[in-house]
């Protein structure tokens, strides 16, 4: 999984229908400390995360689907799934 | 294989995630350095701060919990014992025995 922070969302009339109900937000991954790394990116939202919220990231088609529609088989490769509190260093 | 080098405390996080460890974790090469971005994974094999592990991506991330219905694309499945359990053989990866293979073609 990836760490990301939420940056916007996007709105989008017309999509396929298993989106009908999703979230899609727009999401820039970041490494532990903070720091942008990669590319902006497209997720769909099982969590209720807001803007400015750090996110978990699942890239993963099956996964993704399942948590963010209910069910596998939709078009989907990125997920939100968790609300991040808090990384500690080290690991425990 | 990689290092664990972090958790993640999420409290708000799908249902299926509650009970699970998130660790930061660093990927490493055959000398165990560090080798691209650092990674969030879930934990299958009692993982914790500092250890060597390894992981897989993908769906399969999601095979060693019950039910299969996890979602995640990364997990630890396994703890190497220590640094000394890592052997290789180093002449297979550095440097390169032969050139690359376009100019073998071309040489023949």
């Amino acid at each position: 999984m990836l760490l990301g922070r939420v940056i916007g969302n996007v709105v989008a009339t017309q999509k396929n229908a298993r989106y009908a109900q999703a979230r899609i937000l727009l999401v820039q991954p970041i490494d532990p400390d903070g720091r942008a790394r990669g590319a902006s990116l497209l997720a769909l939202d099982s969590v209720d995360a807001g803007e400015g919220d750090v996110v978990l990231l699942v890239q993963e088609g099956w996964g993704a689907s399942t948590a963010a529609t209910g069910e596998a088989g939709a078009a989907i490769d990125t997920a939100i799934v968790g609300v991040v509190d808090e990384i500690q260093a080290d690991g425990g | 294989m990689a290092r664990v080098i972090g958790r993640v405390v999420a409290t708000v996080k799908n249902p299926a995630l509650e009970g699970r460890k998130l660790l930061v974790i660093q990927s490493l090469d055959a000398r165990l350095r560090p080798t691209g971005r650092p990674l969030v994974a879930l934990d299958a094999a009692g993982a914790g701060a500092g250890e060597l592990v390894f992981w897989c991506r993908g769906k399969e991330a999601s095979f060693p919990f019950e039910g299969g219905d996890v979602p995640t694309d990364c997990t630890i499945i396994g703890i190497i014992d220590s640094e000394a359990h890592v052997s290789f053989q180093r002449s297979a990866i550095s440097p390169q025995p032969e050139g690359p293979l376009v100019r073998l073609r071309a040489e023949s």
